[in-house]
């Protein structure tokens, strides 16, 4: 088969280009390539440490909450105001992020994912009264098929009643995910890129009419994620077995935490999440996170080589197009070294091996309906389950946190502006472990470092020539058809893959 | 016979927002503007948008390319994101040609010379945005900078916002539908369409009597006009504060946040800090503003 070349990779967030050598039918080598460079930490020096948390929402319209909070966590640390935030603070900013990360799952399966496995076209087949697939029965009748077509021909499975169903939820996805994003709206002000998080707090106040509100559009999408997207995935999981193991990566998984749960806890790294933080392995055994371990190397990414290795609070981001061996603008992130992938599945798998009683219930039973072992979580299918109920979990969170807040308490904490500082703000994102560093001198930005989910996960190889994780999951795959490489954009896909964010 | 319309979405020196908040129109609903006759007789035909479509790789390429050929001065082209002109890199690219990148700016130079209109969708595309901040590291222009330079006379209509509201998207295409190319009448010097974007934020903000009375909010959560906590209404045109976001549910102001004036080609360097108190504006005169390097209006 030679060389595979896919760009661009579409159906994910940005400009991405995939590149293999295919020998004996199998993938030999595998390089990520990230094609847009905008360069945020450049823009953001010299700037208000305030404006930070505005610009840094603007490095991508599918994740801006999570660099919201990420960016207001830094700048509280760096504003000595982390131990200070308000408790109904810290609970809005939890209801807008899970309100997000929810619908942003759902996009993630249904709009992103969906039509690699789902065929569409067995709607012409339709016979009965829907008028919503009549609809688009009729839209294929008519013969312009866009954005449909073109598109890779052969591996679709699902019977034909399937395929019809699953394009109706397609479809309903697409209502469900707006009232997510309404729910955001709610404390936000709108959505993408929103104002309602502030350092120090928040800037709306949890008024009746807005816990009610938001609570009702919370219970359909609850409805929606137990009644319809794990029964998909569950479903889809299942006549693609193969999917089970195919895709399996680095086995390392990192997650920082998200959704903080107590106030009055300077300590990031310490602080009860609902998420835990930590790290774990094919062993699915708990080891702590030391943030000191974290590197980003530049070898095969187009930057200077000299800002190799450095800790993102000392992290450059120079650019060098055209340096001998690079191939991405993606940096390399490494913890202790290594590649870590990080996302639901890392977030998931970090509290299931904390022992989480509801995680560990919600995963086994998942499995058994599956009738797979644990190690099937490394794989195509594994992160596709491991999303959806990494979505339950924050959907499932999100009740409580409402009833807990104070309408008439505090959700603002007032502050000066250092004159000089340095923060560090860790979440997890919908596409995994985000962490924003500054540093403050004579109160403006004169060091902005961004190291974001698919930074690690799409990463070219290292300085050691160790390949980032996507990479790895790709070499070795058997690919039965190079024409219809389906399973190389499976295994890409199911990474959630967010270019913006990665390069930034 | 129904009117088929083939759109090229074309994603550059952006992140994706617009499109996610395109996804979020109400009425019609996406799955109206997709699927069905978004206007009775006529419908979108999506041949290429890089977050939608089935397709990867070469064949999508092609698709692209071969629209541009075969429906030539009747396909609608949407721009997303600012283009990066720098000749220091190849900062954006958009899949290959004989094995090399092809540069955004050549892409947009080969799809914007024959498209019947060109929807420059949100800051960047409309104004160059955050990409085109100082110090601007990837030359990022305008499409209508960039295109003015090349010489193509294209019309273009800017949907500024970061992100544009979905009903200034669906509205400005359903009037192309109805009403063909807007009027010279119709548009602002900025290209923007008076429908949306005719009156300052400060018109009509619920927060004006405020204003008007001289009381000021000091801190987040309190009453009064956000003006002195860096509201950039009285120099923003949009009609968010009548539209609202998200089928209706609130807007920056209305969660006690300032707007930060995203709709204009101040945003964001002349509107920064966006948190401090805008260079005084004489009171309470509607529309007049001063700001570094620009003439009193």
């Amino acid at each position: 088969m030679g060389t595979i070349v896919i760009d661009p990779v579409t159906r994910i967030e940005g400009h991405l280009k995939i590149e293999t050598v295919v020998e004996d039918g199998k993938v030999k080598e595998a390089k990520s390539t990230g094609t847009l460079f905008r360069g945020f930490e450049l823009i953001l020096r010299g700037r208000d440490p305030r404006d930070a948390q505005i610009i840094t929402q603007r490095i991508c319209g599918v994740c801006p909450q999570s660099h919201g909070v990420a960016a207001a966590l830094n700048l509280d640390s760096a504003f000595g105001l982390a131990d200070k935030i308000p408790a109904n603070a810290r609970i809005i900013r939890n209801l807008i992020q899970g309100a997000h990360i929810v619908q942003d799952h759902i996009l993630h399966f249904y709009h992103l994912s969906a039509l690699d496995y789902v065929d569409i076209g067995d709607v012409a087949k339709y016979e009965g009264r829907d008028s919503t697939l009549n609809s688009v029965k009729d839209f294929l009748a008519r013969g312009e098929l866009g954005p449909f077509v073109p598109r890779y021909e052969g591996d679709y499975r699902l019977p034909p009643e399937v395929n019809q169903q699953a394009t109706a939820h397609y479809l309903k996805a697409l209502e469900i995910r707006r009232i997510g994003h309404e729910m955001v709206s709610t404390f936000s002000g709108k959505i993408p890129h929103s104002v309602g998080i502030v350092p120090g707090g928040v800037t709306s106040a949890p008024t009746v009419d807005k816990i009610t509100s938001f609570l009702w559009k919370l219970r359909t999408l609850q409805d929606f994620v137990d009644n319809t997207y794990i029964p998909d995935v569950l479903a889809i999981a299942g006549v693609y077995k193969d999917y089970l193991e195919i895709g399996s990566g680095c086995k390392n998984l990192l997650s920082y935490g998200g959704y903080d749960l107590e106030d009055g806890n300077p300590d990031l790294t310490r602080r009860q999440r609902l998420f835990r933080a930590g790290t774990t392995s094919a062993d699915l055994k708990l080891k702590a996170l030391d943030i000191s371990k974290i590197t980003e190397d530049v070898k095969y990414s187009w930057y200077q080589d000299t800002s190799s290795g450095r800790h993102p609070e000392q992290g450059e981001t120079k650019p060098e197009y055209g340096k001998r061996e690079a191939y991405s603008w993606l940096k390399s992130p490494r913890y202790d070294g290594r590649a870590y992938e990080v996302g639901p599945l890392a977030r998931v798998a970090v509290t299931y091996a904390s022992g989480d009683p509801v995680m560990k219930k919600m995963v086994d039973s998942a499995l058994a309906q599956l009738q797979a072992p644990p190690s099937a979580l490394f794989s195509v299918m594994g992160r596709h389950l491991a999303r959806a109920l990494s979505d339950k979990f924050i959907a499932d969170s999100m009740a409580g946190w409402l009833l807990e807040l104070k309408p008439r308490e505090p959700t603002f904490v007032e502050y000066t502006l250092p004159e000089e500082g340095s923060g560090m703000g860790l979440t997890e994102a919908a596409r995994g472990a985000l962490g924003h560093w500054i540093e403050i001198k004579e109160r403006k930005i004169a060091n902005y470092q961004c190291v974001v989910p698919t930074t690690w996960n799409a990463s070219p190889r290292d300085d050691g020539g160790i390949p980032g994780p996507m990479e790895q999951a790709i070499i070795g795959t058997k690919i039965r058809d190079g024409d219809n490489p389906f399973e190389i954009v499976r295994i890409v896909r199911s990474f959630d893959p967010c270019i913006a964010c990665a390069i930034h | 016979m129904i009117k088929e319309i083939p759109v090229i979405w074309l994603q550059m020196s952006a992140c994706t927002g617009c499109t996610i908040s395109l996804l979020n129109s109400a009425s019609p609903t996406i799955k109206n503007l997709l699927i069905d006759q978004v206007i009775p007789g006529t419908h979108l035909n999506l041949r290429f948008h890089p977050t939608v479509m089935a397709g990867a790789g070469a064949p999508v390429i092609e698709i692209m390319e071969d629209t541009a050929r075969e429906k030539s001065g009747a396909y609608l082209l949407v721009a997303e994101g600012a283009i990066p002109t720098s000749e220091e890199a190849v900062f954006g690219a958009i899949g290959e040609r004989d094995g090399k990148p092809v540069e955004m700016k050549d892409r947009v130079t080969d799809l914007a010379r024959h498209a019947l209109a060109i929807l420059a969708v949100g800051t960047c595309a409309a104004f160059g945005g955050i990409p085109g901040a100082t110090p601007n590291p990837t030359r990022c222009l305008s499409v209508r900078q960039f295109l003015e330079a090349q010489g193509i006379t294209t019309p273009i209509v800017n949907i500024p916002g970061c992100p544009p509201h979905p009903d200034w998207f669906a509205g400005t295409v359903a009037s192309l539908i109805l009403n063909g190319l807007p009027g010279a009448d119709e548009l602002d010097d900025n290209l923007r369409p008076h429908l949306f974007y005719g009156k300052l934020i400060h018109e009509n903000c619920p927060r004006r009597a405020y204003f008007d009375e001289g009381k000021f909010a000091k801190k987040f959560g309190d009453e009064g006009c956000l003006y002195e906590l860096g509201c950039k209404g009285p120099i923003t045109y949009a009609d968010c504060p009548l539209r609202l976001w998200n089928n209706g549910t609130n807007w920056c102001v209305g969660a006690g946040a300032p707007c930060q004036g995203c709709t204009q080609p101040e945003f964001p360097d002349l509107v920064a800090p966006l948190y401090e108190k805008l260079v005084d504006v004489e009171l309470p005169v509607i529309g007049a503003y001063w700001l570094p390097g620009k003439e009193e209006k």
